[in-house]
């Protein structure tokens, strides 16, 4: 288990360089005016284009350029947006309504995907499953710009079951219906693995012994077959962590929720070039990390990764 | 199911090996999707759209550029059976319109990913040693980086180059350089597998050059797996476009899309839905009738997976 | 399950034990798997039976149908695809496949317990040993988590597993091949069957291992006096061990006899040619013999007598009418319409 997270974690290390290089080289590499790829068509007075030299270091060298930037970035210090405000401070501002939302959709993704995957993946073929299968494939071709207007139009206010709107401070009833939205990006793919897998498991020959040893089907299912059945699962909705970071961008957005995803639609939307990089460089981080947490989850699921 | 397997395994081979591979695969695979209503289904929905991507007038005579800010919001009327926007821009008409940006990003994307793929997975998986642990880890890399917020950047930085009007280009460059991982992995992996079959092995022993060895025997075999995730990126680059465009980093100017259209709606759906519903209905359509086509492929080709 | 503290006596009370009755008898077994390409017979007629402290070997090419009686036998195939469509198996008297799921499981793994062939494959890969063994105390007599854990020690210890204390927290894939054998014997034995079904225990083994697994499965067996059924293609490891020999063909039992007539004696053709392709030292440097053609197909069995394809003395009547089984001797049977030729009187 030591080498593992030991491995792991340098592993980490690089894909951390490499992420972020590639964020910073996807910006500014081989740019003709890095200034203006900062601001975009906004007019830039003189001494704005030289604190934005003199802050990316854009008179070093690329690589120069890209270590300053790490090392911004490690010591918590993302820059200045163009409004002025610290980046860190803005997203010491959206992270909490954005954590719930995410972690929401998280647990309503990973809980329909489960039981209804189990459920379809014992009964192939049923019409459960084939139910399901038809379910999945249209939430599977909604692409979120589709599901948040419409599921806003429908639900909020339409139907009127939910609030249309999320301000800053909403109660986890106001987040309930953008967390759907957000949960119904990845619960299709979630829900399709887990199927899958349970029905790859029921044919293993360790069920096979499980039941020659007269456990109840319930037990052979539950205790057997679900734990092996839940490894890719596990690994897949970490994954699907930056899906999430993805769709919450929209979602924020239509939903009128402040968070980070609405801050970053904000920055991109007014060319705001260093908000954008630093709200990316920091989600490329938190989806990093949480993927190194998704993997040590993984190795306690499944043996034969931990005694590698 | 466990005693289809005990089936399977003490069902003894079938009398000539030889006999069953002379219906192909590929033959295989088309005589059961011929028989796939997803196919069909999907097949219909991709010739509508791409008959409205290349004649847009076989479906609407009136010009989505024709604007009118006093038709703002009208309800449908005569041709415009979707009604009006909020520039009293004939909605139908934006509608067959936008499907022309959107098939023709994701096709060039797809093209464009598909190549690179193509070529990072062919030299891994075929040359393998440190080429292939240098590619792998690049890849690895790559999927670091949340494939939306990777556009994000490089969108906007190529929206920024100069000679980008419509963004276009730079939306099509933008999803075809971050798109290619997933078919670089397949791709990758059916090379490997098909280099250590026994009759690849036997090829190279006889003495067929790499490049013979790769046109003749390796990609053949690991072609379909490889087009089953180009056709299902095709509908995920088209929504991505959509997406893109919706945030503003995508299409732009008198570009009409229909990821623009929705963006431009939400701000008024109160007031008119229309706008918003028609261009997403449409949007939905395409990229299902897309994974459809994947997936119904994907199944003939393995049918164990179903 | 839950309550259930020990579950052997509700076993005594099943209708219709008999305590004096055989202890296994399987009659005119019909099994088949009806799939989207067809219905495969796999099982047409297995008839045979097993008695206290015997060993019965059931011997076959792969595709005869052997594992599929096992499992049958087991009360694990899975219905669909699988459908027992005749026959009877009775334990002591009671009619097995007449029970519903619920009393089934009594009796299965507490009196008739199976093991399989690849270890490996077969066993849960993530949860340890312990945990795998001490399910079985806990589900079947109600022990705490300490206690099945103790047994589950003690069974390790039954099958010489060195160091069992420790290795009961590892899991299967820190085993070795022969190791994880042992492994999958104390499981099936845990529970003290009467009946002991091994599904080619030592195919997937190494030689040596295979001969150290057979001595101890077959010292286990004198010592609880226990009835093993050993489903093999082997040859060589039933002559070493069992009492008595079914050979299985195409889903039916096409010869029984006592181990020692078999080897000296065969009474069907097929078991003449299984012998006559055994490898053998006096015959070095002559063609080996094979059996011409293959096992048929499960979904398109032959008229008549099923091996009449492959058959020397096949005749008209062979393709025609299926033999019955002939009886030869006490515990003795054939099924071949030309038995006097084949046994050359």
């Amino acid at each position: 288990m030591f080498r593992f997270i030991v491995r792991r974690l340098l592993q980490m290390v690089l894909t951390f360089f490499g992420a972020t290089f590639l964020v910073y080289a996807l910006m500014f590499a081989a740019q003709s005016d890095p200034i203006q790829a900062l601001v975009g068509e906004r007019p830039i007075t003189d001494s704005q284009r030289a604190a934005l030299t003199e802050r990316y270091h854009l008179n070093d060298s690329f690589l120069q350029q890209y270590w300053y930037y790490v090392k911004g970035l490690l010591t918590g210090d993302l820059g200045t947006s163009l409004t002025g405000r610290r980046i860190s401070d803005m997203l010491a501002d959206a992270w909490p309504v954005t954590l719930r939302l995410s972690l929401m959709a998280i647990i309503f993704a990973a809980t329909i995907a489960i039981v209804a995957g189990v459920v379809s993946g014992i009964r192939r073929g049923s019409i459960f499953d084939n139910a399901t299968l038809f379910v999945t494939l249209i939430v599977l071709a909604m692409p979120i710009v589709v599901l948040a207007p419409l599921a806003q139009l429908i639900f909020g206010i339409k139907l009127g079951w939910f609030p249309p709107t999320a301000g800053r401070d909403a109660t986890l009833y106001q987040l309930l219906l953008p967390a759907a939205v957000l949960a119904s990006l990845v619960v299709a793919t979630e829900l399709r693995v887990t199927r899958a897998s349970v029905a790859e498991n029921m044919r293993a020959d360790y069920v096979r012994t499980a039941r020659a040893k007269a456990l109840t089907r319930s037990r052979v299912i539950g205790v057997h077959v679900l734990r092996n059945s839940l490894i890719p699962v596990v690994t897949l909705i970490g994954v699907d962590i930056g899906g999430l970071m993805s769709g919450a961008i929209v979602t924020e957005k239509v939903f009128n929720i402040p968070g980070v995803g609405f801050n970053l639609f904000r920055g991109i939307r007014t060319e705001d070039g260093p908000l954008v990089v630093g709200f990316v460089s920091f989600l490329v981080i938190v989806f990093l990390v949480v993927n190194l947490l998704v993997d040590l989850l993984y190795a306690v699921l499944d043996p034969r990764i931990r005694y590698e | 199911m466990s005693d289809m397997n005990a089936l399977a395994a003490e069902t003894p081979a079938p009398p000539s090996p030889a006999g069953r591979k002379s219906r192909s695969l590929a033959a295989d695979a088309w005589h059961d999707l011929r028989r796939s209503k997803i196919f069909w289904a999907a097949l219909v929905i991709i010739v509508v759209v791409l008959l409205m991507a290349i004649w847009p007038s076989l479906f609407t005579s009136a010009d989505p550029h024709d604007c009118v800010l006093s038709r703002r919001h009208r309800g449908a009327s005569g041709g415009a059976i979707f009604g009006y926007d909020y520039q009293g821009c004939d909605v139908y008409a934006k509608t067959v319109y936008g499907a022309r940006y959107s098939i023709l990003v994701g096709v060039c994307s797809v093209l464009l990913a598909g190549v690179i793929g193509l070529t990072v997975g062919l030299a891994a998986g075929y040359f393998g040693g440190w080429l292939d642990a240098l590619l792998s880890r690049f890849v690895d890399v790559m999927l670091g980086v949340p494939f939306l917020l990777g556009a994000i950047v490089l969108g906007k930085r190529l929206a920024a180059e100069p000679g980008n009007s419509n963004g276009v280009l730079a939306v099509t460059l933008t999803l075809g350089i971050l798109g290619w991982t997933t078919g670089a992995r397949v791709m990758r992996s059916s090379v490997i597998e098909a280099k250590n079959q026994d009759y690849v092995a036997a090829a190279r022993m006889v003495g067929a050059g790499p490049a013979r060895l790769i046109f003749r025997h390796v990609l053949p075999n690991a072609m379909a797996p490889f087009t089953v995730v180009l056709t299902i990126l095709l509908g995920i680059n088209i929504a991505s476009e959509a997406t893109l465009s919706f945030l503003g980093v995508g299409l732009k100017g008198d570009a009409v899309s229909w990821g623009i259209s929705i963006s431009e709606a939400t701000g008024y759906v109160r007031v008119a839905p229309g706008p918003l519903i028609w261009p997403s209905v449409f949007l939905a359509a395409t990229v299902l009738a897309f994974i459809m086509l994947g997936d119904a492929v994907r199944d003939a080709f393995d049918p164990k997976l179903r | 399950m839950t309550g259930v503290t020990d579950i052997r006596a509700q076993i005594d009370a099943l209708p219709g034990l008999d305590p004096r009755a055989p202890l296994l008898h399987v009659e005119d077994l019909h099994v088949e798997f009806r799939t989207r390409d067809g219905v495969a017979k796999a099982v047409n007629g297995a008839s045979f039976h097993l008695s206290a402290g015997e060993t019965l070997a059931i011997l076959g090419e792969s595709g005869c149908g052997k594992s599929v009686t096992a499992q049958a036998v087991m009360g694990i195939l899975d219905t669909p695809p699988a459908h027992i469509t005749n026959g009877t198996v009775r334990y002591r008297g009671v009619d097995l496949l007449g029970l519903s799921e619920q009393e089934r499981r009594k009796v299965r793994a507490n009196r008739i317990a199976m093991i399989f062939q690849d270890a490996l494959s077969a066993l849960n890969p993530v949860y340890t040993v312990g945990f795998q063994l001490g399910e079985l105390f806990r589900k079947h007599r109600g022990l705490s988590r300490k206690d099945a854990k103790r047994r589950a020690v003690e069974s390790l210890d039954q099958v010489r597993i060195p160091a069992a204390g420790q290795r009961i927290n590892d899991y299967p894939h820190q085993f070795s091949g022969g190791m994880r054998q042992r492994v999958m014997i104390a499981m099936a034995l845990a529970l003290d069957p009467e009946v002991l079904i091994a599904d080619e225990p030592t195919t997937a083994l190494d030689v040596t291992v295979q001969a150290q697994i057979m001595r101890l499965l077959a010292e286990l067996q004198r010592q609880r006096t226990m009835g093993l059924i050993l489903i093999t293609h082997d040859m060589g490891v039933v002559a070493d061990v069992a009492d008595r020999v079914s050979v299985m063909y195409a889903g039916k039992v096409v010869e029984e006899a006592p181990v020692y007539d078999i080897y000296g004696r065969p009474a069907h053709p097929y078991t003449q040619a299984l012998l006559a392709s055994i490898p053998r030292l006096d015959l070095k440097g002559r063609p080996l013999n094979v059996i011409r053609g293959l096992p048929p197909a499960l979904t398109d069995i032959p008229s008549g007598c099923a091996f009449h394809p492959r058959c020397g003395y096949a005749r008209e009547i062979c393709r025609q009418e299926q033999p019955p089984a002939y009886r030869i001797a006490p515990h003795r049977e054939s099924r071949c319409h030309f038995i006097r030729e084949v046994l050359g009187v």
